[in-house]
């Protein structure tokens, strides 16, 4: 937006306001306010005078501890910054950054860690229990080699013993029924 | 019905599921951090589009001809890089055990360097990001001294990350945070690595084409970025003058030679997995032309960030001009851009020089900004984390780009983490007693407790010292004597016989000639010109030390004594392996010739491996 006379005149506005609200009294008004040196940079000197003592001015720290006190708003009102307003001889105090109680790092780290923890566990448990299926599947063989009594019908290389074991269905239809068979 | 898990190969030697998975490991292996930050860089200070010109050569004469060499030697011994040298002769043993110890020292620091990208990449979900504010001091009236006359990016990769010590011999202590990293970073390894080749074979997938995918990423959006223009035309154009300078082709070699990590023995392993049946000639070409024109690939988004940086820096110094200048001359808003700022300089200076040279204005070039290249750790956790906090949307890139860059260097991990893992599988004592995931845990758990090291505050210089030392001379030494090995000792005419029966045709002239004499030349030169341009130069670091005079530049300091001996003990350790071996052989040898009943062993040959 351009700088012109309303812009001043709010400026002036603004600066009134924040003696008051420093100082309490209600006794400064716009008019209170001088501007002078105003150039095209938008950047000048202003003085506030006080009405009650006789046209002296309000000392320099005052003015400045008022404006600080509400730079908040005298920013908002012109929709600037710290930075693009700036008052010379004013610093702003920084804000402390907000920290979250647990650091928001930690709690990233802790999703990480169980996800890998929970793979190698369920890995390392899968390797068991195939090892353990391997073992128990080659000395099954074992023994029944061994006795030499019963041949081991292998179907691809899979016991038939242990077909049975596993999903294996019975097929009603040729289930043994004792009493289609006669008798001998 | 549930059958038995698969039936190995009839040796019991597992096997990869299919033959892109073993491309993808080797592709895998190969593309690595080095592509992403080491690539670029050199292209930048060697000319640009003509440092393409060496290094082609070099791809050409020494790349793929040992990488050939090594995947059709693991092919038809079908052992880890221990055994195969074992068998093509006795004497070269030393260069199998030369390569396990490079694994082991590689791996040691490597997963280090992961360890930081995890510590990045976990820090990317805060908004803002933590590089980019500089945190108060103590009483709150103004930013911390050491980040305020730094960067905030600096501050949090030295101070929040490292806290890194002014000097390579004062320790400091153990950090915890990197401690927590670096324990999931291996665990990650483990979890990956866990039973060989048959889990690594399935996070391949992931992590092998992840990194494509967010190049591609970064490519769409860095060519979109103000200034990307510039940074690429700095980084292509040729200046073929620079090819005169020898530094340039010794560069080329060695770039060639470590980015598609030879002689490391983890090609080898992956190789001996496959049946022997396959064309290892078409895949050392393609996974080398793959590995170069990933390090293409990428160098464009690369440069692309890098010239919206410095174009962005270049615009800062100009604007802080112009502040400074309009508010002197209380001149109208707006009344300087950057578009007449040249103008309005020159009229000024000639008008008013005194109130001009009074404000102490920054000369701001383009050139400049532009010549600030870096390599190494400093461009991805200083210069592009700059970058991506001036993107918007900083937390998505920010996550993007470390997890690419965890993927790239977690896929080389797997190569390093294999070429120590198979040769332990085949020696007899280990094999019979310990399962897969025990020795596999065992491993990650020991590098786990030597990296802790790593981890001290002083932990970057000595992963410098590695680096540089373990992980570059040994290298050339032991790729040297692989190609004389098979040229001269194992004899090309047998080795070309057993790549016909592999195969299926003789291998060509090129073949011929490059192994027999010019890769092995080629080795010899690079490997004198290494050493004498180590020799000739002190060995140095720079330290970053907030109390030195000229911080926030870096403190040139030598390093001591006993670190020097150090650092020519990792050098040379891997490569005594070597004489020593054959030195063991020989004297057994001359033992054994006094007894009359010896029988010496057969001739071997790929035929027969299987049997």
């Amino acid at each position: 937006y351009a700088w012109d006379a309303n812009e001043e005149y709010l400026f002036k506005a603004m600066v009134a306001f924040a003696l008051r609200r420093y100082s309490s009294k209600s006794t400064t008004q716009i008019s209170n306010v001088l501007l002078c040196n105003v150039t095209d940079r938008v950047s000048f000197w202003f003085v506030v005078t006080d009405s009650s003592k006789n046209v002296t001015t309000v000392p320099g720290s005052e003015v400045e501890a008022a404006i600080r006190m509400n730079r908040n708003r005298i920013n908002s009102a012109f929709l600037l910054s710290d930075k693009t307003l700036q008052f010379l001889k004013i610093t702003s105090t920084l804000s402390p950054p907000v920290e979250p109680s647990t650091p928001v790092w930690l709690i990233v780290f802790g999703v990480v860690l169980c996800l890998i923890v929970a793979g190698i566990f369920f890995l390392v448990v899968a390797g068991i229990q195939q090892r353990k299926k391997k073992n128990k599947q080659s000395t099954e063989r074992e023994n029944l080699e061994e006795k030499g009594e019963v041949a081991v019908t292998v179907e691809n290389g899979i016991p038939c013993e242990t077909l049975d074991l596993k999903a294996g269905h019975i097929n009603g239809v040729f289930a043994a029924d004792d009493e289609r068979f006669t008798s001998l | 019905l549930s059958v038995p898990p698969e039936i190995p190969k009839e040796d019991g030697r597992p096997k990869w599921d299919n033959k892109f998975q073993y491309i993808l490991s080797c592709i895998g292996f190969a593309v690595g951090l080095g592509n992403v930050w080491r690539f670029p860089y050199l292209c930048q200070i060697h000319g640009g589009g003509a440092f393409l010109i060496p290094y082609f050569i070099a791809l050409l004469f020494e790349g793929i001809p040992l990488l050939h060499l090594e995947l059709a030697l693991g092919q038809c011994l079908r052992k880890g890089s221990i055994g195969a040298w074992n068998t093509v002769s006795p004497y070269l043993g030393g260069v199998g055990v030369g390569s396990w110890m490079v694994s082991v020292l590689v791996s040691l620091y490597y997963n280090t360097v992961l360890t930081w990208v995890m510590w990045y990449f976990i820090n990317s979900f805060q908004e803002p990001l933590p590089w980019s504010v500089c945190p108060l001091n103590e009483n709150r009236t103004g930013l911390n001294e050491e980040c305020y006359e730094s960067t905030a990016v600096n501050y949090f990769w030295y101070r929040k990350t490292l806290n890194i010590t002014p000097d390579v011999t004062e320790s400091g202590t153990l950090q915890w945070w990197l401690i927590l990293c670096l324990a999931a970073c291996w665990a990650i390894v483990y979890l990956c690595t866990i039973r060989g080749i048959e889990t690594t074979g399935k996070a391949i997938y992931v992590t092998a084409i992840f990194p494509y995918l967010v190049l591609t990423i970064f490519l769409i959006h860095g060519l979109t970025l103000p200034g990307a223009t510039d940074g690429l035309a700095y980084l292509f154009t040729p200046n073929l003058n620079t090819l005169k300078n020898p530094r340039v082709w010794l560069d080329a070699a060695t770039q060639i030679f470590f980015s598609l990590s030879l002689a490391f023995g983890g090609l080898i392993a992956f190789s001996s997995y496959n049946p022997q049946k396959n064309d290892c000639e078409k895949d050392a070409v393609t996974v080398a032309i793959v590995n170069s024109m990933t390090s293409l690939y990428a160098s464009i988004p690369v440069f692309s960030v890098l010239g919206f940086k410095a174009t962005t820096g270049y615009w800062d110094c100009l604007d802080r001009n112009i502040i400074s200048i309009i508010n002197e001359f209380d001149l109208p808003e707006e009344s300087i851009m950057r578009q007449n700022y040249t103008a309005w300089i020159s009229f000024l200076n000639s008008s008013y020089p005194e109130k001009i040279a009074g404000l102490k204005l920054k000369n701001c070039d383009l050139q400049e900004f532009l010549d600030q290249s870096v390599s190494g750790t400093g461009l991805a956790f200083i210069i592009f984390t700059q970058a991506i906090i001036l993107m918007p949307g900083s937390q998505a890139w920010a996550i993007l780009f470390f997890i690419m860059l965890f993927s790239l260097g977690l896929s080389s991990m797997f190569g390093n983490i294999e070429g120590v893992f198979t040769p332990l599988l085949e020696l007899p004592i280990i094999s019979k007693s310990i399962p897969k995931e025990l020795l596999s845990g065992i491993i990650c758990l020991i590098c786990f407790l030597i990296a802790l090291c790593f981890t001290l505050g002083s932990g970057s210089y000595w992963i410098d010292i590695f680096d540089s030392y373990a992980g570059s001379l040994p290298l050339l030494v032991i790729a040297f004597f692989e190609v004389i090995g098979v040229a001269y000792v194992y004899k090309i005419k047998r080795f070309s016989k057993d790549v016909k029966w592999m195969t299926g045709r003789k291998p060509n002239l090129y073949w011929q000639i490059t192994w027999r004499f010019i890769s092995p030349l080629l080795l010899l030169i690079v490997f004198v010109a290494f050493v004498t341009l180590q020799i000739q130069k002190p060995s140095s670091y720079a330290a970053w030390n907030p109390k030195h005079e000229g911080f926030p530049m870096k403190e040139e300091k030598v390093y001591p004594p006993w670190v020097l001996a150090i650092c020519v003990l990792l050098a040379v350790l891997p490569c005594v392996f070597v004489p020593l071996v054959a030195l063991f052989h020989l004297i057994k040898r001359m033992c054994r010739n006094k007894d009359p009943s010896f029988v010496p062993p057969a001739v071997f040959s790929c035929k027969g491996a299987n049997s």
